[in-house]
């Protein structure tokens, strides 16, 4: 089979795929959001942690339950990761330096994952399955938890409340994402992924070499470092070390895992709000962009212009054998599509417009389907703009799923819109203007830029994947980007709950001649267009310093 | 009690609760399981030679001649000819320093590099610089990638056949029982597993 259909029938594939789980899981997810019944196990949490499952919150309120809750992962990772050196299965690994685990500690909270470090040599494995892989966990899920509250602002009417911070979390960790993380990690294991507790043991090799074989327990993390679209990798070199990605099947069942979920909750979203055909427009939205994504890096890295590529002859620079190019850009585009950030090769080797498409992807801010839950609030944000748009050009006040978007309401999503933007730009501005923070380049000129460019938008949209060439264990850049990533995961999660518990107070008002149909290829095509234009007039002078420029040299 | 306070008890103790599932039930849950269904892959694929364990399957190794002088740090390791070379690694095949070059496209450094591998290995098995295949000059993602494309394992093919006094038969069988193709026929790239190539072939002698 030539190279070119294998690259065609495994995105065909994965289209297949993800759409024969749209309904069933997008489905399911709406039912355990909306379901009165407790389980029993979920009941006997409530009593231990002491929350009273039957009683929603106000916005405010559900609110400060998420702020709280992610206030303490950064402190009990933060401390966890500064004591390994006292703990079991710390594998006599130095101590961390205290930026660079608040770095650690605030990415792993934040569903970035973000690392500053190389997981081989600065996290023994109590830390990695502990700490680490427990934020995967419960960070996935306070993204659902939010884009549920949005939802339910919709559906809700004349109310305050917009559900119990508590229990969903708890549905969604222990019914959805703890059993798919049992069954997908053991069909990693099956096909070479390791699940151990083994320190480094080392042998003697045929080439008269010392090798040291790791261990760890990295199926449990690497599935739910997708599924969770965290990305942190068990080792530095993230899924395209053997280890954690052995094969084209595995490779393939990642990209799977990654997108699942993101792009079922439209799904979830036209169940909750009756209305399954609004569910399909915004998928829609999502699936236009991916495939467009997909199919400008693979072109792009087939072409391999660039005079590293030309001389080698092809774009296999920081790629592996197994993958080849088309199953590399394709998990290139899915990880920066969604807040994901793994990669199984390395984007700073990426031809200039390759390259400069994944952090395109980052700055479309990750609704293609971008995280799980803030992909598609981010998606629902940019409705409410797109429809407000409309309503200017026809001059009357717009209105969604029959919530009027009034001042309070456009407000919010301004302020949503800002956000990322305003701390991506200043960040990288600030990072360009001092000269020790631009020493930490490795590459020369426009590349150089669009390292630092990347690690802002990657930082601050919650991504985690890099230009890892950038020398970024500093305490400047371990700081900064820690603050990105706090205020490009909480900024956003305050204007969108405060947009919940505005819309589920109003009484809805019924559609009429004049409202907008926001379930129509017209909307799916305004929802498009509006993408493209916030993005492209925000950042196309920083995109132009660095990848376009490096492009058309 | 002020209610933020409440808040904040309510979370750490979601928080144990949470950590205890899933930070340590679950990976035990996991790790139980694989070490009885799946015990050799979830302990690394280990090959044995003779009884003894001489690496991975999956992970990649060097196979240089030893050091002329061992202990000249700055000696340049040279490849050894009886053996198939795997593709260029930054970390040097060590699993404790897994990742990429990260230089850029365009990078002269890197464009320099890539020129030098291709006449060196074009000196090395006697062949054109032109018909060194894309993967023999590029440094993997990983740093430690087993496989090399099969292109390039049948341009080492006479090399090794007169380092070793094999016929280029054998070695192109074994290249044959060695590429892994495409996993269901269709997801990622074949490649020849140079890990267990080279083990077959130092079990022919």
């Amino acid at each position: 089979m030539s190279s070119t259909l294998a690259g065609w029938l495994q995105a065909l594939a994965l289209a297949g795929a993800l759409a024969l789980c749209y309904r069933p899981l997008g489905d399911y997810i709406a039912h355990l959001l909306t379901s009165a019944r407790h389980l029993r196990v979920e009941k006997g949490l409530y009593k231990v942690v002491g929350v009273d499952g039957d009683a929603d919150q106000r916005w405010p309120v559900y609110l400060r339950s998420v702020l709280a809750f992610s206030a303490l992962s950064i402190l009990f990772l933060y401390g966890l990761i500064r004591l390994q050196t006292h703990l079991l299965l710390s594998l006599g690994i130095p101590e961390m330096a205290p930026h660079q685990a608040w770095n650690t500690a605030v990415s792993f909270t934040t569903n970035t994952n973000w690392q500053s470090y190389s997981g081989e040599s600065a996290m023994g494995h109590l830390v990695q399955m502990a700490g680490l892989a427990v934020q995967n966990f419960v960070s996935a899920a306070v993204g659902i938890a939010v884009v549920a509250a949005l939802i339910r602002g919709f559906t809700r009417n004349r109310t305050d409340r917009v559900g119990n911070f508590w229990v969903d979390l708890t549905r969604i960790v222990l019914r959805l994402l703890l059993p798919l993380s049992i069954v997908f990690a053991l069909v990693l294991v099956a096909n070479g992924v390791i699940q151990n507790f083994h320190g480094f043991h080392d042998l003697a090799t045929l080439g008269g070499d010392t090798q040291s074989i790791p261990g760890g327990p990295v199926a449990s993390q690497e599935v739910i470092k997708e599924l969770g679209t965290n990305g942190g990798g068990f080792f530095n070199a993230n899924s395209a070390h053997p280890f954690e990605n052995p094969n084209g099947f595995t490779n393939w069942l990642e990209i799977f895992l990654l997108l699942v979920i993101s792009f079922s909750l439209p799904r979830t979203f036209g169940k909750m709000v009756g209305d399954h055909r609004q569910g399909y427009a915004i998928v829609a939205v999502m699936a236009l962009f991916w495939v467009a994504s997909a199919a400008l890096i693979t072109f792009s890295e087939h072409q391999h212009a660039g005079t590293a590529m030309q001389a080698a002859g092809g774009a296999m620079e920081g790629k592996e054998q197994r993958f080849g190019i088309a199953a590399s850009s394709l998990f290139a585009a899915s990880t920066t599509l969604t807040s994901t950030g793994a990669v199984n090769s390395f984007h700073d080797s990426y031809s200039a417009f390759g390259g400069g498409i994944t952090i395109f992807n980052m700055m479309l801010g990750e609704i293609a389907p971008g995280g799980t839950g803030s992909g598609l609030y981010g998606m629902l944000i940019l409705a409410i703009v797109a429809v407000f748009v409309a309503g200017l050009m026809v001059g009357r006040t717009p209105e969604y799923l029959g919530k009027k978007l009034g001042g309070r309401e456009m407000k919010f999503a301004s302020l949503y819109i800002l956000t990322t933007p305003a701390l991506v730009l200043i960040g990288t501005g600030v990072a360009m203007a001092l000269p020790g923070e631009r020493a930490g380049m490795l590459n020369s000129g426009a590349h150089g830029f669009s390292e630092v460019l990347y690690a802002f938008t990657s930082a601050s949209n919650n991504n985690g994947s890099a230009f890892a060439g950038i020398t970024v264990n500093t305490p400047w850049y371990d700081t900064a980007l820690g603050l990105c990533m706090v205020f490009g995961r909480f900024l956003p999660m305050v204007f969108v709950l405060a947009l919940a518990g505005s819309l589920a107070q109003q009484q809805p008002v019924p559609a009429s001649a004049g409202t907008l149909p926001t379930h129509k290829p017209l909307f799916v095509g305004l929802l498009s267009g509006v993408v493209l234009i916030v993005v492209g007039l925000t950042y196309f002078p920083a995109l132009a310093l660095g990848p376009i420029a490096e492009g058309l040299h | 009690m002020p209610t933020i306070l409440r808040t904040h008890l309510t979370a750490l103790r979601m928080l144990l609760v949470m950590t205890v599932i899933l930070g340590v039930a679950y990976p035990l849950l996991v790790t139980g399981i694989s070490q009885v269904a799946f015990a050799d892959k979830a302990n690394g694929s280990i090959v044995k030679a003779d009884g003894k364990e001489v690496g991975s399957g999956l992970l990649g190794q060097n196979y240089n001649l030893p050091k002329k002088d061992p202990n000249n740090a700055d000696e340049q390791a040279q490849p050894d000819p009886k053996f198939f070379q795997p593709r260029f690694s930054t970390g040097s095949y060590d699993p404790k320093a897994s990742g990429a070059s990260n230089l850029g496209p365009n990078d002269e450094k890197l464009t320099r590099t890539i020129q030098d591998r291709r006449a060196a290995i074009a000196a090395f098995d006697g062949v054109d610089p032109a018909s060194v295949p894309v993967d023999a000059v590029t440094a993997s993602g990983s740093g430690l990638d087993p496989h090399i494309s099969v292109a390039y394992a049948k341009e080492q093919v006479n090399r090794v056949a007169k380092a070793r006094g094999l016929s280029t038969d054998t070695l192109n069988r074994l290249i044959d029982k060695y590429t892994e193709g495409r996993s269901l026929g269709f997801l990622g790239q074949d490649g020849v597993n140079v890990v267990l190539l080279n083990k077959a072939i130092s079990e022919q002698q």
